[in-house]
């Protein structure tokens, strides 16, 4: 079977510190005032019972990914490697359909003109490499690896513990997985 | 609840761009190496400085041009991760609001108007000046603030010219009353790296250590490490804090009140039992006494002081000895809140001792160190005056030099007069009590002298401003650091300088030598120092270059491993009772006092960390401005509600004593008690020259203007400060 | 208080597909009156028409340009056809439209513009000579506005991600909305009288359609997900609730449909008025649909 590149964050070590913000931003000189990661802080209960789950999130990687159907240029594409979702910037004409498209809003136009995201740092990754998220994040929280080699990391979390995707409902599949 | 929107976050990323355009206009962001053609990749290790955690780093430059900075996978205090304000250190040499060139004040002090000029000039400048006060008054009129491994250098010229007053916040508004209240309890301190074994812990009690927002790399990676493996992690906080999320009991407490808990959990320990019998009677003194002493501490007593639940209190008591000795009670690090600090660190030494966990797996460890001789520089001379921070000893278990002793000195010219001050990467203005009283203090001095890498309100107070290079263009001292396991770092330049700033040993050599203390400067720069040294030790200088790091040989660190269970107190042992404390008038063992409460209708303020700043530092680093950019006050959502103000609407803050804060936003969330507001600190700049953070934020800093001082020890509680809350008359979204 | 909103899209979108949907509209009814013969008796609906339909697209193009952040990118959209993007379509869509359009012009030529471009009156007078011809290409006019006019709406309903758009009423609506816009035009402008007449019922016809469809829109979205209805909500009671239902609505459809249902019963004169109602209120739709939309999410 082909590879499926996934990631997948453990919320009950995520302490929600940004540094894969961070992290992302250096490696992939993300210009200011823009992310491909960022993170969530979801809050529920009244004081003082309360629940926190914090997510770093990012773009999802679809298996069934809305922005590359959409894209009238072929620019969004998924790579042949890890199906990641990748943008070609010289195909690109900024037309943000991919970004209407996209339910979790992963994606932003770079102030070059060309419509840009989370690669899964696809460039670190084809050198062996963990993502740049994954490999600063200082709670090891975050796994990354192909999913479809049952023993993966990612394999095994996703076989031991409960886990959870974004927006499920959107019907994109995502390779983001949260555990709980 | 309040869900941070995406959407909500570019929109505010996006108000970043727009205000940082405007504040970069005009000048170039720091190229560095600029003049060389430099192509391809480069890796340099150094070790970061973005805090004092000093964690080894590997610096990337991509065509010359500084790229990355990642962990040291040689290092063992990041295990090759940094954390988020290590990986934006890159931000600190690209800052376009750096200082460039030497200051000399032109109009009057504070005014923060400039001539530039010479390095020749200005250290001929303040030569000059010192010598005048020392013919005057002494080398003992002259003080230095100076915080972190940087000042080293200037530290030595500063010696060598004969002063012993030289301080650093990190104790009289830090650590302190921990340090003081572990030493009195079992002879030594905590130390930093904290000695805390929390990887290996099977229950973890968090009292104020807010974990994940406080970035003590080591610390917060073993802590999600304990959390993984299942620990029980206890948390007492006003505040739900990040670390509060990830606990199985969250105490929700009443600020001030801890001292109260923790006796009631000692009471259960003892009534019930549970405690480490054995470890008590082999290593104790002065239980009996204790016992006794805390006998009418019940959790029932302790409930109408902090709120905590009667069974709670129990419950929690039980798991920490269920997990015994893998319990840590964490001994916290900023620890200055309330005046009662130094006890109430005690009480947790305590606790901790009642558990067992001193030198044992899970709790304490016993830390380990290379051994690399100092340098070997001919003697300091005497100086012919004692320090002058503590006259008669007046706090008589305080073992370091108190700031704050330092600036009433300076104010009341006794015991003897301070006339000139040197601050090193310290922002006094940001990290003292009453920064009134401290600008009281700076306008008795004859010389302000500023060390510092950015234009910070205290740099606005100095005669002089010398701007340093940032940690990523200097040589530094070498970080022999007490750990886990022994190991030796080195700090050394990745890029050059982008203007006229220089290392710190080099400011500190050129002042030597015009103050004419060339004897003290064997070397002819840091390098030659360092190289001294390393081989001093029997290192490899070239390996030391090249990887960053040399560990040493692990040793052992429990007493179940050999390491032998020594207590340098008076007794020799575990003092639960303390004659040392007796003899000079305080409780032998702690006693709780009810803090004072604020005015009726009043918040009493907090403050913390957030993950991405350090303290005053950090907010003019465009990466972690891009992450925040302003800090929000904190207010309970129905106390809000009842205020009629709502969430994410500009309000001032009003003290105690009339000081009205910068506008800030209100996040009101659940996530805090309603007696207090939360903020987080180093927010709120009033320095014109540092153009990003500029009036962003409110300043908890501003808002303290009253301490309790802790009798022990000196230490300045400053969460002894009440706020009301009142619309911000400019109130645009 | 929602949230703010990212506006992937700004006025240059509604702009677009506006105009757009009222070229669609235009062919459709000149497309009809050539198909008609109608050319025989008036230049307006099969000449100036397509003219004024040419100088529409065009601007909806640039408005399409304007919005594009990589401009000299532009050309990409013709280097490859994505079966699964309606962008795509769009793009190759228009190429189909401006022959179209030229042809249905070239289908009877005014005596003022003959003697010009001697091309074109020599393509004409072939054209005229096929009446079978004449009728196709007025069909075909009706085909591919009716293609145009639901791409405007497809191109939103596509993007499952918005769930205000997620609803297979908005090509109708959009086509509609366009076929209105487009009638209250001719109606407005047409020096002839049948043209105008004819517009001024059937936009009375589309008018009374397109209220159905959105009641049929909006109760498809009320039925379906928690998020198709929170989206409604958006235009039903939420922050676009008063355009809607006060532009819209009210003086977009019912108000200029009162007055033309007079007008056409010589209850009251025709007047300029509730054309442009109706042509301001089709741009609106486009404002309220497009924002609204990017506001709804899935939660
Ligand atoms: N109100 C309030 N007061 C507090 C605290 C609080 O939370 N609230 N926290 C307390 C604690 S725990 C501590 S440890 C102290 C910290 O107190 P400080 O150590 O004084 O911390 P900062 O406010 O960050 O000031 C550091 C200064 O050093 C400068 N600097 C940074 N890097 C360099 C460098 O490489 N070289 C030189 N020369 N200068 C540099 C920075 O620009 C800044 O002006 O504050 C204490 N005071
Ligand atoms: N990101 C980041 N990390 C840092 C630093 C930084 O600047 N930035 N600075 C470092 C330094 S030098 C220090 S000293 C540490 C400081 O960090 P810590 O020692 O962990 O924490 P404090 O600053 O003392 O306390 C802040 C927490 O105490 C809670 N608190 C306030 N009042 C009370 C009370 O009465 N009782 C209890 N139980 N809790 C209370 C607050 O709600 C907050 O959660 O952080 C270190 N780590
Ligand atoms: S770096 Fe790791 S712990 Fe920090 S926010 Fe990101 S995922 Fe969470
Ligand atoms: S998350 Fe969004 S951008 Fe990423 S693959 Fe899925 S739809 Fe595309
Ligand atoms: S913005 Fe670029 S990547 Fe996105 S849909 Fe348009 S052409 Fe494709
Ligand atoms: S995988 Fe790479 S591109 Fe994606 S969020 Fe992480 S660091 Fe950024
Ligand atoms: S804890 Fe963070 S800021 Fe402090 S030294 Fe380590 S990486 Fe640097
Ligand atoms: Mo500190």
């Amino acid at each position: 079977m082909s590879s499926r590149y996934a990631m997948v964050i453990d919320t009950a070590k995520c302490v929600g510190c940004m540094d894969c913000v961070v992290a992302c931003k250096t490696e992939n000189n993300v210009p200011e005032g823009y992310n491909r990661d960022w993170i969530v802080q979801d809050v529920r209960g009244t004081w003082p019972t309360l629940h926190m789950e914090i997510r770093s999130e990012r773009c999802n990687q679809c298996d069934e990914p809305p922005c590359v159907e959409t894209c009238p240029t072929g620019a969004s594409h998924v790579h042949d490697r890890g199906g990641v979702v990748l943008v070609t910037k010289e195909l690109c004409v900024g037309c943000k359909a991919c970004i209407a498209a996209c339910p979790y809003d992963a994606r932003f136009i770079h102030p070059d003109g060309y419509a840009d995201k989370c690669t899964f740092c696809i460039h670190r990754v084809e050198q062996g490499l963990d993502p740049a998220c994954v490999a600063v994040c200082p709670t090891r929280c975050m796994t990354f690896g192909d999913i479809n080699d049952p023993n993966s990391q990612v394999a095994k979390l996703l076989t031991s513990r409960k886990w959870h995707t974004l927006k499920a409902e959107a019907g994109t599949k995502p390779s983001v997985y949260y555990l709980t | 609840m309040t869900t941070l929107s995406r959407r909500k976050f570019l929109k505010i990323s996006g108000a970043t761009v727009a205000a940082s355009a405007v504040a970069t206009s005009g000048c170039s962001l720091g190229n560095s190496g600029a003049g060389t053609k430099e192509s391809g990749i480069r890796t340099v290790a150094t070790y970061c400085d973005l805090c004092f955690w000093k964690c080894g780093a590997i610096a990337t430059v991509k065509d010359g041009r500084l790229w990355k900075i990642e962990g040291n996978p040689l290092d063992p205090l990041s295990r090759g991760r940094l954390c988020p304000r290590g990986t934006g250190g890159v931000g600190a040499h690209f800052d376009p609001d750096r200082l460039r060139t030497p200051l000399l004040r032109r109009k009057n002090r504070g005014d923060e108007e400039w001539v530039a000029v010479t390095w020749d000039e200005a250290l001929g400048t303040i030569a000059e000046k010192m010598q005048k006060i020392k013919a005057e008054y002494g080398p003992e009129a002259i003080a230095l603030f100076s915080h972190g491994i940087g000042g080293n250098f200037l530290k030595h010229t500063l010696k060598a010219f004969g002063t012993p007053n030289i301080t650093a916040p990190s104790f009289a508004q830090c650590r302190g009353p921990r340090d003081v209240g572990f030493r009195l309890t079992f002879g030594e301190d905590v130390s930093s790296p904290e000695r805390t074994d929390i990887r290996n812990a099977k229950c973890l009690v968090l009292i104020g250590s807010h974990l994940g927002e406080n970035m003590h790399n080591t610390q917060v990676q073993e802590f999600a490490e304990a959390v993984g493996n299942g620990a029980s992690v206890i948390v007492v906080d006003p505040r739900f804090s990040v670390a509060a999320s990830k606990a199985k009991h969250y105490l929700p407490i009443k600020p001030g009140t801890d001292l109260a808990l923790i006796l009631a959990w000692m009471n259960v320990l003892v009534q019930e039992g549970l405690y480490d019998k054995d470890y008590v009677d082999q290593y104790g003194f002065g239980f009996d006494h204790f016992a006794a002493s805390i006998s009418t501490a019940t959790p029932e007593w302790a409930y109408i002081e902090t709120g905590i639940d009667p069974d709670v209190i129990r419950e929690t008591a039980r798991e920490m000895a269920r997990y015994r000795p893998a319990t840590l009670v964490h001994p916290g690090r900023h620890v200055t809140w309330y005046g009662d600090d130094a006890q109430r660190s005690r009480a947790i030494a305590l606790l901790n001792a009642l558990i067992g966990s001193w030198g044992r797996k899970g709790g304490f460890y016993t830390p380990q160190s290379m051994d690399v001789p100092a340098y070997p520089y001919p003697p300091y001379p005497k100086p012919l005056k004692e320090k002058v921070d503590n006259p008669g000893h007046r706090y008589p278990f305080a073992h370091e030099t108190i700031t704050t002793g330092i600036r009433e000195a300076t104010i009341t010219g006794m015991p003897y007069p301070i006339k000139g001050w040197f601050t090193y990467a310290t922002n006094l203005l940001h990290a003292l009590p009453n920064d009134q009283e401290t600008i009281r203090a700076m306008q008795n001095l004859d010389l302000m002298v500023v060390v510092d890498v950015i234009p910070s309100e205290t740099a606005g107070w100095a005669d002089v401003v010398l701007p340093e290079s940032v940690y990523l263009e200097r040589h530094d001292d070498l970080n022999v650091e007490w750990f886990r396991e022994p190991f030796v770092a080195i700090r050394q330049p990745v890029v050059a300088s982008p203007h006229d700033q220089k290392p710190g040993w080099w400011i500190a050599l050129q002042l030597a030598n015009k103050l004419g203390l060339e004897a003290y400067f064997p070397w002819k720069n840091a390098e030659e120092y360092l190289e001294k040294r390393v081989t001093a030790a029997g290192l490899s200088w070239d390996e030391l270059k090249e990887k960053g790091i040399i560990r040493g040989q692990h040793q052992p660190i429990y007493y179940s491993e050999g390491v032998p269970a020594e207590f340098p107190t008076p007794s020799g042992k575990i003092e639960f009772s303390s004659p040392q404390l007796a003899q000079a008038g305080f409780d032998p063992v702690p006693r709780y006092t009810r803090p004072t409460q604020g005015p009726e209708g009043s918040f009493r303020l907090l403050f913390g960390r957030a993950p991405v700043h350090s303290f005053s530092r950090t907010q003019s680093n465009p990466i972690l401005a891009d992450m925040m950019d302003t800090n929000e006050v904190w207010v309970n959502a129905n106390a809000a509600a009842r205020l009629d103000i709502a969430d994410g609407q500009y309000v001032r803050l009003r003290n105690q004593d009339g000081v009205v804060s910068n506008r800030v936003r209100v996040k009101a969330t659940e996530r805090i008690r309603p007696d207090c507001v939360y903020l987080v600190h180093g927010f709120g700049h009033t320095a014109r020259g540092l153009r990003r953070p500029f009036g962003k934020g409110a300043s908890d800093a501003q808002l303290v203007t009253r301490s309790a001082v802790d009798p022990l020890m000196g230490g300045t509680g400053m969460n002894v400060n009440f706020v009301t809350i009142e619309p911000a008359e400019d109130n645009h979204a | 208080m929602i949230d703010p909103v990212l506006h992937a899209w700004g006025w240059e979108i509604p702009v677009y597909l506006f105009l757009g949907g009222m070229v669609a509209g235009f062919m459709i009814i000149s497309g009809y009156f050539t198909l008609k013969g109608h050319h025989k008796h008036s230049d307006f609906s099969s000449f100036y028409l397509p003219h004024i339909s040419l100088f529409f697209l065009s601007a909806g193009m640039f408005a399409l340009f304007l919005d594009l952040e990589y401009k000299v990118h532009v050309w990409r959209f013709y280097t490859t056809f994505k079966f699964t993007s309606p962008m795509s379509w769009g793009a190759w869509i228009l190429l189909v439209v401006y022959p179209m359009l030229l042809l249905n012009t070239l289908v009877s030529i005014p005596k003022s513009f003959r003697n010009r471009i001697s091309i074109f009156d020599r393509i004409s007078d072939v054209i005229n000579r096929y009446p079978a011809l004449v009728k196709n290409i007025g069909a075909a006019n009706m085909v591919v506005g009716a293609v145009l006019g639901m791409y405007t709406g497809v191109l939103l309903s596509a993007l499952a991600a918005r769930p205000l758009w997620n609803s297979a009423m908005l090509w109708i609506l959009f086509l509609t909305s366009g076929l209105s816009s487009a009638a209250a035009l001719v109606h407005l402008i047409s020096p002839d009288k049948t043209e105008r007449e004819v517009s001024a019922k059937a936009d009375n016809g589309f008018l009374i359609f397109e209220l159905l469809v959105i009641v049929l829109f909006l109760v498809g979205l009320v039925t379906s997900t928690r998020a198709h209805k929170q989206a409604a909500d958006l235009l039903l009671t939420g922050p676009y609730a008063p355009v809607f239902w006060g532009f819209v609505i009210l003086a977009g459809i019912v108000l200029p449909l009162i007055i033309q249902l007079l007008a056409v019963n010589h209850k009251i004169r025709h007047t300029p008025v509730a054309p442009l109602f109706v042509i301001a209120g089709g741009l609106l739709l486009r404002f309220v649909i497009v924002a609204a939309g990017q506001a709804s999410v899935i939660p």
